[in-house]
């Protein structure tokens, strides 16, 4: 069987899964451990009068419990927002400090204020619970609305009126003289609601010193364990990089939330220096809740306009973007260049303007989840498109296809430039696999029994990869985000590689082998993936941003190129043949043309013997590349949704679920369509069921799995998965990404078929049977009037 | 978890000796609810009693009145018996929803019960089937049992033996389950009963579970669903959460007892 | 402290614990099985699902202490002599699994979910699997996988069942 690209091979990974010998943070204990607990302030917004350990102190087990000013006074820094947005007039943004430990003001519930280490956990909590802290309430600003209210209290000083910055995008007058001059505007308030990433590990941390060495160690849950070293060793003076070691074992999922550097995994290191043992943190679920980063949080006016014929003329977008108590790592972007520059979607629109205010309020830090950026503006798009389609009397999916852009690449008005795409290939497979021709028949039969049935569409774009890295450090971004990889022949011919991509769910250690395998004609059995460990790999950006595959595997194909051209020079010398006539097939390098070869594990040791070398070649067979990307990919695709709505309940059910997804090559199809699977779950989830909800006090009111509903089993339907190939030419596999497209694609799908299935386009998300019913309600009020 | 002790009584006296002898002492049964409540430091009894290791408190026992069902039987025990299916099915399509497949392994009628929860589904099948409540010291008619939010007329130290349900004539229950914890927003169950029809709702009142006077009324005139299409329970006597209104708990209230109505046959 | 004595994974075991000592606890710290996850402090996840007994419980919500002579299997205990249990085959040929956290839990409540089916002559149908699914959260998947996988591997168990009579 093959098990090259394209092939649908199971996982190498999984041993080790289903056998529970995975092992995660938590599952790390190492001598002299000792366990940290953070004592949090119940308040969204106070002052810090005064802190009395001495209770805590004197109680079992407890070695140290230390503050925020003993923090800041050995010197570590501030956590930092690494992406420099300007607000419209030019001024830079307005972040306020934010330190691991509060020090004298706490802005929002789970603050963490001190900490407690005890040489167990039990004993760690319950003298958390002995810190006496003394708080002065201030009043609270919960939402984005209420934080832009006349005299609303200031969350930071430096940031009057709450404004973090006030960013624009587009050209406003001519969007406006465009609206203007349309035919028929379409106006929408969105609201996208806000989640909480809820990767099933929490997260953890366990912080090693060395005091001979003064060296640290940390075993972390991250996504990206090179930033976490870089931003801890450069901003936060933790420890210079070649003194700290970071290791991301096996990581419980992501989705944004582990790309971060918290406050835990700071305070954690700090603490083991201070007290000389190793420092283990785990947060519960209730403690992830209120400080893992929230995504998502946006109210959205806009107004689409259009000529007689249904062409889109202009586009204009005011977006407010609750940011939390801090700026989270990457918390500017999100709502600026990961968002706005989508706001085209798939159609070909001249006039384009975007608003964005971010803002504080005293709430947990928002940052990337799942999609980031472009669930949000896809929501905009899309849900804006199927109200337009139905004010104006249009097939919605007609309406879409007048609008699609048809030839790349193209420039959108809003920075990108799309270099590839088959947006009406797209929506053909997926009404094909969706049988929207066969739709009017099954409403029928549904209203038959007394159920509504709706279909909505949703026709996503997304730019992946994240890069490249002179264009994000141009728009502000404080890292580069190429990948490294460095392909590691061992003498006897098997392969390790070095990956700066971190697997946390993906399976790279199976479709990162699969590339090599098919590459140099070897089972995937011969090669291993190393990833996750600052010591191992040299450097890497890590994995987010759909990225892992147009960024990271591009670099292990650069890579093997070198590696390719060394093995051929060694088997041109020692087989007295023309470089240009070898070729590597089979597991065997060959003369083309002829019988003879060597076999590759011959090259690898002829390479490391070096007793037969071209005249000044260096022994060894390893290679490393760097590779910078020269565009962001933009996977695109149609999603079409049905649902039956119970009119006595508002309960909805997906019927069925399409996704047809073009993500240029893919490597190993299982394996993408179960990155569409769980991110359609999750925009399942947002659509329907998830929302992180505070009360005007700044209490969170979802702090459980009790109130803060996850989709499950019995929520979600099988998924029908096509997938378009057009092949991106900005890397080597022609990859676009396919990690954040069911996230972003499906929530609009969901709310356009339940509004339709209700006759009430007024409805936002989650759409619970509360919702829901309420939307009916007010539907049938003017009928019942009648 | 706060530290505390766990005793394992022989017996009832034994148990509640226990109780007795210590300075905040629970009884602890499934523990489903009782030990979550701990994890998350809600509760900090210094001594936990388990009722598990007593002889008799567990078991299915079922005659011609009705159906007895020992306080330490689990969920899924009731859930799963073909002789509670055949006397009360009401009741073991009931217990087969209650929590999800490990918790109805752990978790018993009587911890149910004993706690009162106003989400729990137990409570509307002793209050909509007549049951009684069977303890050490007396039995409790189900009317005289739920006093109020996680409230009941068990006095300190009083243990629930067993919970008897008799044969009503026909009886379903219906659950709309509030999303994310999967208790019951509201749940009904309607009953007829050789006494007359008895609606029990649990989940929606502020009270805890309660009976819907004006749906019995209506469906003791005519036991059909449409009898109820203009009865309604009071929605100023329901709760108010982020899941539902009390307009729309007493909307479903009508819906989900009709469909019980339905169900009943 | 109190000494509690169990059976785990066909092995006496025997620790003194403190009587707030919960199974998953026990399990993680006292014996270093770590395979049995937390993943929830409200019993709603079951990534800490293991059986007790024969039956599958929330190794979160229960004392150890309570568990005095119990029969306990986790995710370590199912495979015989290095072959693995067909829950875990299944797992692994339908890509029941990305980031593996939620992964013991629902092998062991799936295992669970057949038995109980076949004991009591249940068709586990798709339906059924989603509903008995209801205390076990995935958030990779999207379940897809998860079903097929305990729908084949419910057909192989009863192929077990049927050779070894």
């Amino acid at each position: 069987m093959s098990t090259g690209i394209g092939a649908r091979v199971k996982r190498k990974e999984d041993k080790r899964f289903i056998t529970g010998q995975g092992r995660y943070t938590d599952d790390v204990r190492v001598d002299n451990q000792a366990y940290a607990a953070f004592v949090r302030s119940p308040h969204a917004h106070a002052k810090v009068t005064s802190i009395d350990k001495s209770e805590a102190e004197a109680a079992e087990g407890v070695i140290a419990v230390l503050d925020g000013r003993q923090l800041t006074g050995d010197g570590i820094g501030n956590l930092i927002c690494g992406w420099a947005v300007s607000s419209k007039d030019g001024s830079p943004m307005n972040m306020g400090p934010w330190s691991a430990l509060a020090t004298d003001r706490v802005r929002y519930v789970g603050d963490a204020v001190a900490v407690v280490i005890a040489e167990t956990k039990q004993q760690a909590r319950d003298a958390a619970e002995l810190v006496a802290v003394e708080y002065e309430e201030l009043p609270v600003v919960a939402s984005s609305t209420a934080a832009l209210e006349d005299g609303a209290v200031q969350v930071h000083d430096n940031a009057p009126g709450n404004i973090v910055f006030d960013w624009e995008i587009g050209d406003e007058a001519a969007t406006d003289a465009a609206l203007a001059g349309a035919a028929h505007v379409t106006e929408m308030r969105v609201v996208n609601n806000r989640l909480s990433p809820n990767p099933m590990e929490p997260r953890s941390a366990v912080a090693i010193y060395d005091s001979a060495e003064d060296h640290y160690t940390l075993y972390t849950t991250s996504q990206n364990p090179h930033v976490a070293r870089l931003v801890l060793s450069a901003f936060y003076n933790v420890a210079p990089e070649h003194k700290l070691r970071v290791i991301a074992p096996d990581v419980g999922g992501g989705f944004g939330a582990k790309i971060y550097i918290y406050p835990e995994e700071i305070t954690c290191l700090w603490a083991s220096m201070k007290t000389g043992r190793s420092v283990k943190w785990t947060a519960d679920r209730s403690e992830a809740f209120v400080t893992d980063a929230h995504g998502r949080d946006h109210v959205t006016h806009a107004r689409m306009g259009f000529d007689a014929n249904g062409k889109i003329v202009g586009f204009k977008v005011d977006t407010h973007a609750n940011l939390g108590a801090y700026m989270s790592l990457f918390s500017s972007a999100t709502p600026t260049y990961l968002y706005a520059t989508l706001l085209s979607g798939q159609y070909d629109i001249q006039n384009i303007y975007g608003n964005v205010k971010g803002i504080y309020t005293n709430t947990v830090p928002v940052d990337a989840y799942r999609g980031a950026g472009r669930p949000e503006a896809t929501f905009l798009v899309e849900r804006t498109m199927e109200t337009a389609a139905r004010e104006m009397g249009m097939d919605p999916a007609e309406l879409r296809r007048r609008n699609f852009i048809g030839s790349f690449p193209h420039q959108t008005p809003v920075i990108m430039t799309y270099d590839a795409g088959d947006f009406a290939g797209n929506l053909d497979m997926g009404q094909a696999a969706a049988d929207v021709a066969g739709f009017p028949a099954r409403k029928a039969e549904a209203a038959s029994r007394g159920k509504l049935r709706g279909l909505g569409y949703s026709c996503y774009i997304e730019a992946c990869g994240i890069a490249p890295s002179a264009a994000v450090g141009s728009l502000g971004a404080g890292v580069g985000l190429w990948e490294s990889a460095e392909v590691r022949v061992n003498p006897v011919g098997t392969i390790e590689i070095l990956t700066g991509s971190h697997s946390h769910g993906q399976g790279h250690e199976t479709t990162f082998a699969q590339i090599v395998g098919e590459r140099f004609g070897l089972p995937i059995e011969n090669v291993s993936i190393v990833h996750g460990d600052t010591d191992k790999v040299q450097f890497g950006m890590g994995t987010y941003g759909s990225r892992s595959g147009a960024v990271g595997m591009s670099a292990i194909v650069k890579a093997m190129d070198k590696v390719e051209a060394k093995v051929k020079k060694i088997a041109a010398h020692v087989l007295e043949a023309s470089e240009d006539d070898i070729v590597i097939e089979g597991g065997a390098v060959k003369v083309a043309g002829t019988d003879k070869q060597m076999l590759w594990h011959e090259v690898g040791l002829a390479a490391y013997t070096a007793h037969n070398l071209p005249a000044g070649m260096e022994p060894g067979l390893k290679e490393t590349a760097f590779y910078d990307p020269v565009n962001f990919t933009f996977p695109a695709g149609c999603y079409i949704a049905e649902v039956e709505v119970d009119p006595e309940t508002g309960v909805t059910k997906i019927i069925q679920f399409t996704a047809a997804d073009d993500f240029g090559t893919v490597i190993n199809p299982m394996i993408v369509e179960g990155q569409v699977h769980g991110g359609a779950a999750q925009g399942i989830g947002q659509a329907m069921l998830e929302g992180v909800v505070y009360d005007e006090d700044g209490q969170l009111l979802t702090g459980s799995y009790m109130d803060y509903c996850m989709p499950r089993a019995d929520d979600v339907p099988f998924y029908r998965i096509e997938h378009n190939k057009t092949i991106c030419p900005g890397n080597p596999l022609g990859m676009k990404g396919c990690g954040e497209a069911g996230a972003i694609g499906t929530p609009p799908a969901i709310i356009n078929a339940i509004t339709d299935a209700i006759g009430n386009n007024d409805l936002q998300m989650p759409a619970t049977p509360l919702k829901v019913w309420t939307a009916l309600q007010a539907a049938q009020k003017p009928m019942a009037a009648e | 978890m706060y530290q505390t002790k766990y005793h394992r009584p022989a017996s009832i006296d034994d148990a509640v000796a226990a109780l007795a002898a210590a300075e905040d002492g629970k009884f602890l049964s499934g523990g489903q609810t009782l030990l979550a409540t701990m994890k998350q430091r809600l509760a900090a009894p210094t001594d936990l009693v388990d009722l598990r290791g007593i002889p008799g408190m567990s078991g299915i026992t079922v005659d011609a009145d009705g159906v007895t069902i020992g306080a330490a039987t689990i969920h899924a025990d009731v859930a799963a018996s073909p002789e509670v299916a055949a006397a009360i099915p009401a009741l073991a399509a009931l217990a087969s929803h209650i929590g999800d497949p490990a918790v109805r392994h752990m978790g018993t009628i009587g911890g149910s019960l004993a706690n009162n929860d106003p989400a729990a589904d137990y409570p509307a099948a002793v209050l909509g089937l007549n049951g009684t409540v069977i303890t050490n010291q007396r039995e409790i008619p189900a009317e005289e049992y739920f006093v109020g939010l996680f409230t009941t007329a068990l006095e300190e130290g009083e243990i629930i033996k067993a919970v008897r349900f008799p044969r009503p004539k026909r009886a379903a229950y219906q659950k709309f389950a509030q999303p994310a914890s999967r208790f019951a927003l509201v749940g009904v169950l309607v009953a007829e009963t050789d006494d007359g029809v008895r609606v029990a709702i649990t989940g929606a009142g502020s009270d805890g579970v309660f009976r819907a006077g004006a749906f019995e009324a209506a469906l003791n005139g005519d036991f059909s669903a449409g009898a109820l299409d203009s009865a309604s329970v009071d929605a100023d006597d329901l709760m108010n959460d982020i899941h539902a209104t009390p307009e729309y708990r007493a909307h479903l209230a009508r819906v989900l007892a009709q469909r019980a109505v339905k169900a009943a046959g | 402290m109190t000494k509690v004595s169990m059976k785990v994974n066909g092995k006496a075991v025997s620790r003194d614990v403190p009587d707030n000592t919960l199974l998953v606890e026990f399990l993680r710290e006292q014996l270093r099985l770590t395979g049995t996850h937390v993943g929830c402090d409200t019993s709603q996840c079951g990534a800490c699902t293991v059986h007790v007994n024969g039956r599958a419980i929330k190794s979160c919500t229960q004392l150890a202490v309570s568990l005095e002579g119990a029969e306990v299997t986790t995710i370590e205990g199912i495979a015989n002599d290095g072959e693995l249990h067909p829950m875990q085959v299944a797992f692994n040929d339908h890509h029941g699994l990305q980031c593996g956290f939620c992964t013991p839990g629902m092998i062991m409540a799936g295992i669970d979910m057949v038995n109980r089916y076949q004991a009591q002559g249940k068709d586990l149908t798709e339906e059924a699997i989603r509903f008995e699914l209801e205390g076990n959260l995935c958030r990779c998947t999207g379940y897809h996988n998860i079903v097929k996988a305990i729908d084949d591997a419910a057909g192989k168990m009863t192929g077990m069942a049927r050779a070894a009579e």
